[in-house]
């Protein structure tokens, strides 16, 4: 007994899921029962209906776009047969009488030069087509014309020229939205190239100098600290795929800190605990190296005694959670936040709020830096790395055993 | 068998477990070094780790259990579970590690650019892992009950808890580690008892008759009937009871039972004499527990034993826990290096059962009486070598089989909590996780309560069922043809998939009864498994236009190598 109520709410669970999600899914807003009068209603209706035809055309005109959105455009006029097209092709005919393609697209020509609406007649030879006269309606994005919007009726009707008029500039905005919409990601991914992080000139400046001291007093060293400079820049440099794994970026800290310590010897000590799991995490490429160089500036800043920085890197199911901190002169919360929010240009380096600004780009802003400190307390930083995010793949090298 | 060693070994193991957890981490890896910091896991620990996240109650104890009542035809099990990694191997796990998800709803999302694939996706991980916890929490159940005595639910309450607490407290920070020692910890709580065992038997003059039918039992032995059943005879059978046989009343009377069908009430003892056949036994009906689909095999056993391969060898690349551990490895070559290892460790580790199995037939027949055959493993130490030595061999496999509830149920518990909280659940962030680890936890608990009586292998064979049919054609269409498109892989999951979990519910409810619809429904893999790839594939010829944009460029970095893709780039 026991085993079949088991079972039964086995069963009936996902029935409950999907009913529940059909639900939401065909459940329409112009249900309002018996609100409002009549005019009111159509009214409804209409907007409805438009706003329905809305999201396929904000992805631009194209067919699939064109297909999805001409049968709402159909209902909105109410006539027989409704044709979307660019300025050489038929995009998406709705409607009786699509035999009439060809002779629409040589009517095409003149409107689609002047840019102005127009109504002609059909001629057809079949007997029961019942389609004669053709409204033409340019579709224009900024003032340039993309393409037509053609409605087929029985006989000739101002109101429809009208109509069709006044359905063919409604589309016409959400084309231009559309066009925002392709300017506003091609600019994000202008930002995000823009942003891709650059290591500082100081530091090369810095390291050179370090190597030089040692270049006669201990030529080794100095040729060992070469090298790590060699690795180190041809990982910043290097042109390819905006992603790294959390393995090569480490690798790239740890050259960092070589270079560093050879300054500073034993002031700078650090710790690592890393969860082997999240080795391979997709990253941006470097936006963890500069919070390790903040950490060694606020930790080496004003004060002669030692610094310890710890790194490390947790496993949280789908994310990893990567924690760098110093314990050195910290800094006032307040300024953070101005410097974070951009309307304070930080006294050297543009590390932190350029990490924060290109981990919201990438994983969202749910994904930004958490950072803890205050005057004289050290600095904590947070950040957290989905494992998958779509489009996030990493192009580095691989590292071998 | 109320050992005094049993409750601390169980004990030991859960703390051993939280505490590899949660310092692991610490001893392993503290160091200012960064080579060896970041020196990332090599494909042999991560098979351990795999082996041990995969080796769960249905294997530790279930397929002695099978083998004790069904014979050596049940050895299809282990062949199943560990097949499945091969066709792994083959067919998805290079490609699956290089397209970079971390999950199965991330691989649908890569794949087919679909948010709404990828949800069914999360939903069918969230049934596929609740299917296969069920089994988990009975078996933790069934080991408390045989080795304390404590009622059924405990054992599950507890694991449930363990898990539940190690989850959400972020515990599993080391989940390599845990999941690597819990590996070697299950080997050796199997194997070292399993040598003793042997020497026993040898020492017992090696009788080789383990698989004579019907079992015999070797001395005299008393047998108590927990639940109301009824005993089939083929031949008439003299047997001492007391207790109520046929309605009627014995008091420690001497029986001579004809052939036939013998009902004996619940709580009455048995006493059979050295030499006697162990008789079939089926629970009575209206007894509170589904009749073992065991039973309805022997009516098909060519399309049952075919109905679990299918499911086993394909099912094992949809399970949610044995996928997310692959992300572990560095790149692609070093995903299948793991499966290999996987191949090896596992194939070892399923040497065990079966000679427990079948040393379970020779010495502990009467458990094909009792319902209580999974419980084989844990009697035989007892039974067979006796004294402290044996409490103590027992106590080993206690705490060998705590471990197989432990990391199973925490690696699913993690996979069904993560897709719960990332698709599911509204709100995002860490205690919105934990919300997920309960609620992925309390709905196989609150079954496991409900349903009795599904043997641990079969239940788990279900799970394999609803996985194979759901995620093998999404995983193998969606690595190998260009042209699979979103609504074909909705509704092949959907279609394939939700037949199977279907299936599953009918048998669950114990709805046909017998026959042979019965016996589709109970091995669905066979039908549902080419439906969904057939659905799949059909739907997705009959939406051309549908299938993404850049299928090519995603296609080429599943498949090409990483350091080629890096070449090509650079």
């Amino acid at each position: 007994m026991s085993g079949f109520v088991a079972g039964l709410c086995v069963a009936v669970l996902p029935l409950l899921a999907a009913g529940f999600w059909l639900g939401r899914r065909t459940a329409r807003p112009e249900s309002l029962g018996g609100l409002g009068t009549p005019v009111e209603h159509a009214t409804f209706q209409t907007l409805h209906t438009a706003s329905l035809a809305a999201p396929a055309l904000r992805a631009g005109l194209t067919e699939e776009t064109a297909r999805k959105s001409a049968r709402r455009l159909r209902s909105l006029l109410g006539t027989d047969a409704l044709c979307l097209t660019d300025d050489t092709h038929v995009l998406a005919w709705d409607g009786v009488g699509a035999h009439h393609r060809a002779e629409i697209m040589e009517c095409l020509t003149g409107p689609l030069e002047t840019g102005r609406g127009e109504a002609f007649p059909l001629t057809c030879d079949a007997p029961d087509c019942t389609l004669r006269w053709a409204v033409v309606a340019p579709l224009t994005v900024d003032d340039r014309v993309h393409g037509a919007l053609v409605a087929c009726a029985p006989r000739e009707s101002a109101v429809l020229v009208r109509a069709a008029g006044e359905v063919a500039r409604w589309v016409s905005v959400q084309l231009e939205l559309a066009d925002l919409d392709q300017s506003r990601t091609r600019l994000i991914e202008a930002e995000i190239k823009a942003l891709r992080a650059q290591i500082s000139p100081h530091f090369i400046f810095n390291s050179l100098a370090v190597i030089a001291s040692f270049v006669r007093t201990d030529p080794e060293r100095a040729r060992e600290l070469l090298l790590e400079f060699a690795d180190f820049t041809r990982y910043s440099f290097r042109r390819h795929g905006d992603f790294t794994t959390l393995a090569d970026e480490l690798h790239a800290i740890d050259h960092y800190l070589a270079l560093v310590r050879a300054r500073f010897g034993d002031r700078l000590s650090v710790t690592l605990q890393i969860a082997p799991e999240v080795l391979p995490v997709a990253l941006p490429f470097l936006c963890l190296q500069p919070l390790v160089e903040n950490a060694v500036k606020h930790g080496l800043e004003g004060k002669a005694d030692k610094c310890h920085i710890s790194i490390t890197a947790q496993d949280t199911g789908a994310e990893a959670l990567v924690v760098i901190e110093d314990d050195g002169a910290g800094m006032d919360p307040d300024l953070l936040r101005r410097i974070l929010a951009g309307e304070v240009s930080p006294s050297g380096g543009i590390g932190l709020s350029n990490v924060d600004d290109r981990l919201r780009q990438v994983y969202g802003d749910d994904y930004g830096l958490v950072i803890e400190t205050a005057v004289g307390a050290g600095m904590k930083v947070t950040a957290r790395l989905p494992k998958y995010q779509p489009g996030v793949h990493s192009a580095g090298r691989v590292t071998r055993e | 068998m109320y050992s005094g060693y049993a409750v601390p070994a169980v004990a030991l193991v859960v703390v051993a477990t939280v505490l590899v957890g949660a310092f692991g981490l610490r001893i392993s890896r503290t160091t200012s070094d960064f080579y060896v910091a970041s020196r990332t896991v090599g494909p042999r620990l991560n098979a351990a780790a795999i082996s041990g996240e995969y080796l769960s109650a249905a294997s530790f104890l279930g397929i002695a259990g099978l083998v004790l009542v069904q014979g050596p035809d049940m050895l299809w099990y282990p062949v199943g579970y560990t097949a499945g990694y091969l066709v792994l191997l083959v067919f998805v796990a290079a490609p699956l590690r290089r397209s970079g998800a971390y999950t199965l709803p991330d691989f649908a999302e890569a794949r087919l650019a679909s948010q709404a694939v990828r949800r069914l996706a999360g939903a069918f991980v969230v049934g596929v892992g609740w299917l296969y916890l069920l089994p988990q929490l009975q078996g933790a159940g069934l080991t408390l009950t045989v080795l304390t005595g404590a009622p059924d639910w405990l054992g599950g309450i507890i694991v449930a808890v363990v898990v539940t607490a190690i989850v959400a407290a972020g515990g599993m920070r080391s989940i390599t580690f845990v999941q690597a020692f819990q590996y070697w910890l299950k080997l050796t709580a199997l194997l070292v008892p399993a040598l003793f065992l042997v020497l026993a038997w040898q020492g017992d003059g090696a009788p080789r008759n383990a698989f004579d039918e019907p079992a015999a039992f070797r001395e005299q032995r008393v047998v108590r009937v927990d639940d109301t059943l009824d005993l089939k005879l083929d031949k008439p059978l003299t047997v001492t009871v007391s207790g109520t046989v046929d309605g009627r009343a014995y008091e420690e009377q001497r029986l001579d039972l004809p052939a036939g069908t013998h009902r004996i009430e619940q709580s009455t003892r048995l006493t059979f004499d050295k030499g006697t056949p162990v008789p079939r036994a089926d629970p009575a009906s209206g007894g509170g527990m589904s009749p073992s689909r065991a039973e309805n095999r022997a009516e098909r056993p060519l399309y049952a034993t075919y109905g679990l391969i299918l499911a086993t060898f394909l099912g094992t690349m949809g399970l949610p826990h044995v996928v997310v551990r692959f992300y572990t490895s560095p790149h692609g070559v070093a995903a299948r290096r793991t499966t290999v290892a996987v191949l090896a460790l596992i194939g070892g580790f399923y040497l065990l059962p079966p000679v427990y199995g079948a040393l379970g037939r020779l010495y502990a027949p009467e458990l094909t009486l009792t319902g209580d055959a999974d419980a084989a493993v844990l009697l035989l130490p007892e039974r067979m070598i006796g004294g402290v030595g044996g409490d103590l061999l027992g106590a080993l496999v206690a705490g060998g089989a705590f471990a197989a509830f432990l990391s199973t149920a925490s690696g699913l518990t993690m996979a069904v909590a993560g897709v719960l909280a990332q698709d599911v659940l509204p709100a995002r962030g860490v205690r919105h996780f934990r919300r997920g680890t309960v609620l992925a936890m309390a709905a196989p608990l609150v079954a496991s309560v409900l349903v009795g009586g599904l043997p641990v292998a079969d239940a788990v064979g279900l799970a394999f069922a609803v996985s194979a049919s759901s995620f093998c054609p999404l995983l193998v269409l969606g690595i190998w043809w260009r042209r699979l498109t979103p609504p074909g892989a909705a509704a092949g999951m959907l279609v394939g998939g939700g037949s199977a979990f279907l299936a599953v519910a009918a048998t669950m409810a114990d709805f046909p009864g017998a026959g042979p619809l019965h016996a589709l429904l109970a091995w669905p893999a066979l039908w549902s498994v080419p439906l969904g790839f057939l659905t799949m594939a059909l739907v997705s010829l009959a939406t051309p236009s549908r299938v993404p944009a850049g299928t090519a460029a995603i296609l080429a970095r599943f498949h090409l190598p990483e350091e080629v893709r890096a070449e090509v780039k650079a």
